[in-house]
């Protein structure tokens, strides 16, 4: 089942006292179920830009974008953060755990907005999957007494929790050591491999990109093939 | 899971999310909430310490003009009536009606045999239904017992000036005074009367009316000394004014021609003021200042706090939060927070008003009928304080909700 697909998707942003700086142009991609896609780029190359368009938190400026065969145009106010909220997990770089929340807090949080059955159930569902990240043992700890491999841990459960059926991963192993960011890597498709949901990495790590099924580069604000791909499960 | 469920899923969850925020910022949360706390705790004690006072205003108001509604009738008539034919007539209206409480008064005068000389005593010459009429207070023994009217010695109820002339004695030892008249009268003291104030020195006394009207000195020319009792009559408020109309009716009919009735209320309600509405109002505006005071401070500070937490906000929203849910989680931040303010400043109000400090400076320990913390008391407290939560909130909610995702999440 195709979950994204971008078609011709430009970005362009306005500037105060310049020209307005494209950042993405011309950008073909669909994403299909159960689907490992990893997208390496320079800084600065619009990598974090195309994974807002595709997480429903951002807009393109042209081109059509669609979401679980929905035109994202359509989606719009309440509806748009429901179904990004219901379809699609972020794991971001810098973690963004809930300062003062322990990590079964923080993990429950995306159940706060689902708004059926899953709310009244979440502090169990929560600490399943935080026992499925290893972190069982860690619940009541605040994210300031975990290691950066634990917190990003609990940033993927956060991500997983509802089940999503997309996820997005911002540099997930940006502010890790080397071991500890191939762990959490392993981690995260593991878990995605169980729900069958699609993983979309932005890195800029030749290894983790390794990892994917598909390997893409953002040059000059297009998406190509990288020509120098390494065929899934190669040793880095 | 049907639409309802989740509106009252969400609506549960908002409150949760709220609270948890609460929690997680309590710090702030109790010094910005301080100031509404303080100004809920003014309100309702402002309520409540009103209620008090005005039950205090209204039993010294009861203890003159009776309870309400009291309705006083006067007979007029050229020819004196017969006054077993008064006391027939008037019975007879009582019973008509089923008025529980009615009472002859007589302003008297008995003279006194002191250690120190005869002293002539002002005296009420009442039925034992004037006591509950007019909240009689008695500090020691009692008030008229429907027996005292069979005692060949007369039972009377004297004032503490009084009492401290015969040199206190217990009443349990059934103290005696001698009344000047013809042939002498020993009355028994049967209770005492508080003083109500520092020009509270002079003697007087209560009796009850068939026994000051048989008094010889006094019975001379007519009964009690010549004089025609009015009449009271505590009466159902609501129906007050075609009773009195009925009771003034009957009671000329049943005293044949040339007897006239004038009735009316002389309790204080028939008055229709409040006598501490200015002192209520006054202290209610500088609550609902410092209660504007409170609010003032709080929306700074929620505002201030709001900046600090577009981030947060901005991952909220990554995972679903819509922009209502977070304008409401804002709001009710604010007003979860304030309403516990305000449980606080009602709690606190409740001890201040049943303080027996409070009670005391509010004359409560005199009280008959001291009555228990206003209900409106804690409404309008909680009332207000959520009212100000709300109006606090909006501002910061919509600061909240006016961040586009793409910059929140990377403020």
């Amino acid at each position: 089942m195709r979950l994204v697909e971008a078609i011709d998707v430009g970005r362009t942003v306005e500037l105060p006292d310049a020209e307005p700086l494209t950042i993405l142009r011309h950008v073909e991609l669909a994403v299909d179920e159960g689907e490992r896609v990893s997208i390496v780029g320079r800084s600065g190359s619009g990598k974090s830009t195309l994974l807002n368009l595709l997480g429903l938190i951002d807009s393109p400026s042209e081109g059509e974008l669609r979401i679980l065969g929905e035109d994202a145009r359509r989606l719009r106010g309440a509806r748009r953060d429901r179904v990004r909220g219901r379809e699609i997990g972020f794991i971001f770089q810098q973690f963004n755990l809930l300062p003062g929340r322990t990590a079964i807090e923080n993990v429950q949080t995306p159940l706060l907005y689902d708004g059926g059955a899953s709310f009244w159930r979440r502090e169990r569902i929560a600490r399943e999957m935080l026992e499925r990240v290893g972190l069982g043992e860690r619940t009541d700890s605040r994210p300031e007494r975990l290691s950066g491999g634990e917190q990003q841990r609990v940033a993927i459960a956060r991500a997983l929790v509802r089940r999503p059926r997309l996820i997005l991963a911002d540099e997930p192993t940006g502010a890790l050591d080397l071991e500890t960011g191939g762990t959490v890597m392993e981690l995260i498709e593991e878990v995605a491999a169980e729900t069958r949901a699609a993983l979309v990495t932005i890195t800029h790590d030749p290894a983790i990109a390794r990892r994917a099924d598909r390997h893409l580069r953002l040059s000059e604000g297009r998406l190509v093939p990288l020509d120098d791909a390494v065929p899934a499960g190669s040793p880095s | 899971m049907n639409a309802l469920a989740r509106i009252a899923t969400g609506f549960v969850s908002a409150v949760v999310e709220a609270m948890e925020e609460l929690r997680i910022h309590r710090g702030r949360v109790l010094l910005s909430l301080v100031g509404v706390a303080v100004a809920v705790c003014a309100l309702a004690t402002v309520v409540g310490a009103g209620a008090v006072a005005e039950q205090g205003v209204r039993e010294v108001s009861e203890r003159s003009g009776g309870r309400a509604a009291t309705a006083q009738f006067n007979v007029n008539a050229s020819t004196p009536p017969d006054p077993a034919q008064l006391n027939a007539a008037w019975g007879e209206v009582l019973e008509r009606y089923g008025i529980a409480y009615g009472s002859r008064i007589v302003y008297g005068q008995l003279t006194v045999q002191f250690a120190d000389g005869a002293v002539p005593v002002a005296t009420q010459a009442v039925d034992p239904a004037y006591g509950v009429i007019h909240r009689v207070r008695v500090s020691e023994g009692s008030w008229f017992a429907p027996g005292d009217a069979e005692r060949l010695a007369p039972a009377i109820v004297i004032n503490e000036p009084f009492w401290d002339r015969i040199g206190r004695p217990a009443l349990a030892t059934n103290p005696t005074v001698e009344l000047l008249a013809e042939g002498g009268v020993t009355a028994v003291v049967v209770g005492v009367t508080p003083k109500t104030g520092e020009w509270d020195t002079e003697p007087s006394a209560f009796m009850l009316a068939d026994a000051y009207a048989a008094i010889p000195a006094s019975g001379s020319g007519g009964m009690m000394g010549g004089q025609l009792p009015s009449f009271e009559a505590w009466l159902d408020q609501n129906q007050a004014e075609p009773l009195i109309e009925a009771i003034r009716r009957d009671f000329a009919g049943a005293l044949g021609d040339g007897a006239q009735v004038d009735g009316f209320r002389s309790d204080y309600a028939a008055f229709g003021e409040d006598p501490l509405l200015f002192v209520k109002l006054l202290v209610a505006g500088v609550a609902v200042v410092i209660l504007l005071l409170g609010a003032l401070g709080l929306v700074n500070i929620a505002l201030v706090t709001v900046r600090t937490r577009i981030r947060e906000i901005g991952i909220r929203r990554t995972f679903g939060a819509t922009a209502g849910r977070v304008f409401f989680a804002v709001l009710m931040e604010s007003v979860v927070g304030t309403f516990v303010a305000g449980v606080v400043g009602v709690g606190v109000a409740i001890l201040l008003v049943r303080s027996p400090l409070m009670t005391m400076v509010l004359g409560g320990a005199e009280l008959e009928d001291l009555p228990g913390f206003p209900i409106e008391a804690a409404i309008v407290g909680l009332g207000s304080a959520v009212l100000v939560g709300a109006l606090a909130g909006v501002l910061p909610a919509l600061a909240a909700v006016r961040v586009r995702v793409i910059d929140a999440i990377r403020f």
